[in-house]
């Protein structure tokens, strides 16, 4: 290209200012010394000892970690399994039943995933005396459900790119059914499974609409906390929630970016010099 | 076919996720459409088949094509969701193309900036707006001003009514599925063929021509496919809607939720889901086509 794409670049400039100009307001907010949350009263610190003090908020992200560590490492599994099923088992019965219960978590609105979760519940409890109660565990096992079809897709795309070939030759020199997986399905899908299972994590860690209808007295998680507060508007103490996370999120995909892009190079170099090794 | 189709394993990984699917995705979402055609009553659980309507009730159906309140949410809905889907069409194309044309180091950086909101609380970024949307905030002041500048002196006003509106809501809903519209856009424009461009322009074409004749019709599918990953989700948006919409105007997902919570009217919240459901069903159908002829190319 010869010319300068003056008016992309001024669009894209716009689009980052659009992105990033209310997140940074809400971090520059988070220092003002005034109770109300828009007006700059001054610097102050005073909200996040604030935030500090109250006891909720730890308990609410432990449980959040809790449910999303539980709910992310199960559907990594279950979403792995259906990612080899449907990519390696091209004809079963129910396949086409099977496929679409893959998808349809996909596109169901949150709400109505929500609703028909509670009202299993509920009439689950009716029937045989559980869950006695809502709270952890129908919230895990609600999150499990609707995350484990990105792990699947996650999964499965890159099964549909790996070389079929490496493991018929395993298969060939005698290796078994379970050394096949252990030793060359699995490495070779490692890095799907493990970012799987980082979206299944984060995808549970946020979630507001679906712990809303699957929660029940008690078991207030992180996002639900908020949820109740932000109803009734905005608040200073929640701008530095706000700012911790973000700035907890920001460094964590800086590092995994960095992590991965040094992966990703030194893989590139090793191609290169056995190829080099090779010609 | 290779590797291991002993009965045991394979039973195993085809058993285990299947399993989990029809008890906790399948059984509920069948329990919904059943409870769609029953009939409310005042015990608990709120409904029961049989009694007037033997089995099958269809009035509640009946009534979301005739009571003007549902028929007008799914309007709302789906112009929301049609105007959110155009707004980041509009802004993500041009942020898509510009993004092909940066050095590759920039763009690794401005494609890293692209995702990082969304790693970041969607209820968070939802409750950014909020702050800014507010009567004294700086930045409804500011907008304020410049109004007040532009229009004829009786018109002036001391804030705008940013909160509590369904401007506000296809604002903020365009900003949390801005990145849903990029990312496939980008993925598409940079399978491109810079010298297809290059030809044109040798060959005459003015630029804009160019972007019509050659870029365009080359990112269909990636319009597409950013199109219903935006529209889907914003139809059934229940958060948005809640925290900066505005009562009059409802959206679908806040019906479903207050007809099934508040007016503990289980067939209601039930019969509205799979209408919406079912409109969903067409662009998802259009979304896998054009999916599986993309990935026919590659």
């Amino acid at each position: 290209m010869t010319r300068r794409p003056t008016f992309l670049l001024s669009v894209l400039a716009f689009g980052f200012a659009f992105f990033y100009v209310p997140i940074l307001s809400m971090m520059v907010y988070s220092f003002n010394a005034s109770r109300l949350a828009t007006v700059w009263g001054g610097f102050s610190t005073k909200w996040y000892g604030a935030l500090m003090s109250n006891s909720q908020v730890g308990e609410a992200l432990l449980l959040s970690l809790k449910i999303a560590l539980v709910s992310s490492t199960l559907a990594t599994i279950l979403g792995t399994l259906a990612g080899i099923a449907l990519v390696r088992f091209t004809k079963f019965r129910g396949r086409t039943l099977f496929s679409g219960l893959v998808t349809a978590p996909l596109i169901m609105p949150e709400v109505i995933t929500g609703v028909s979760a509670l009202i299993f519940f509920l009439l689950l409890a009716g029937w045989i005396g559980w869950p006695a109660q809502r709270g952890f565990t129908t919230i895990t096992l609600a999150h499990v459900t609707f995350s484990m079809v990105f792990v699947t897709t996650i999964v499965q795309a890159r099964l549909l790119q790996s070389d079929r070939a490496i493991e018929e030759a395993a298969m060939d020199l005698g290796t078994r059914p379970w050394g096949v997986l252990w030793d060359i399905t699995l490495p070779v899908i490692s890095p799907a499974i493990l970012s799987g299972w980082l979206l299944a994590f984060t995808i549970s860690l946020d979630d507001v609409v679906i712990t809303s209808f699957t929660t029940g007295p008690g078991s207030t998680t992180l996002p639900l906390l908020i949820w109740s507060k932000v109803k009734l508007g905005v608040t200073p103490d929640i701008n530095a929630l706000a700012t911790l996370m973000v700035l907890a999120v920001g460094l964590g995909v800086a590092v995994a970016g960095v992590v991965m892009n040094r992966a990703e190079a030194r893989r590139l170099a090793d191609e290169r010099l056995a190829y080099r090794a090779q010609g | 076919m290779g590797w291991f189709h002993r009965r045991g394993w394979r039973d195993l990984i085809i058993g285990l996720p299947y399993l989990w699917l029809v008890l906790f995705f399948l059984v509920p979402f069948a329990i919904v459409i059943a409870m769609s055609v029953a009939t409310k009553t005042p015990t608990a659980p709120p409904f029961s088949f049989g009694g007037a309507h033997p089995w099958v009730n269809l009035s509640t159906y009946q009534r979301l094509l005739t009571e003007p309140l549902y028929l007008r949410a799914f309007l709302i809905s789906l112009t929301n969701a049609a105007a959110t889907t155009l707004f980041c069409l509009g802004l993500g194309y041009p942020m898509a193309l510009a993004l092909t044309r940066v050095s590759r180091a920039s763009r690794n950086i401005l494609l890293m900036l692209v995702i990082l909101p969304f790693w970041t609380s969607f209820l968070l970024r939802v409750y950014a707006w909020m702050g800014l949307m507010g009567k004294s905030s700086w930045f409804n002041q500011g907008l304020t001003s410049a109004w007040n500048w532009l229009v004829p002196a009786d018109w002036a006003v001391t804030s705008l009514p940013l909160m509590h509106s369904n401007f506000a809501v296809v604002l903020v809903m365009v900003y949390t599925y801005l990145p849903f519209m990029i990312l496939p856009l980008y993925a598409s424009l940079e399978r491109l063929d810079p010298i297809l461009d290059e030809a044109a322009l040798d060959l005459g074409s003015r630029p804009w021509q160019v972007f019509l004749d050659v870029t365009l019709p080359q990112s269909v599918p990636g319009i597409i496919a950013g199109g219903l990953l935006v529209f889907i989700p914003a139809a059934g948006e229940l958060v948005i809607p809640t925290l900066v919409g505005d009562a009059a105007t409802p959206m679908i997902g806040r019906v479903i939720s207050d007809q099934f919570s508040q007016a503990r009217d289980w067939p209601m919240a039930s019969a509205v889901a799979v209408a919406l459901l079912a409109l969903m069903v067409g662009p998802t159908m259009l979304y896998s086509h054009y999916q599986a002829r993309a990935e026919g190319t590659k």
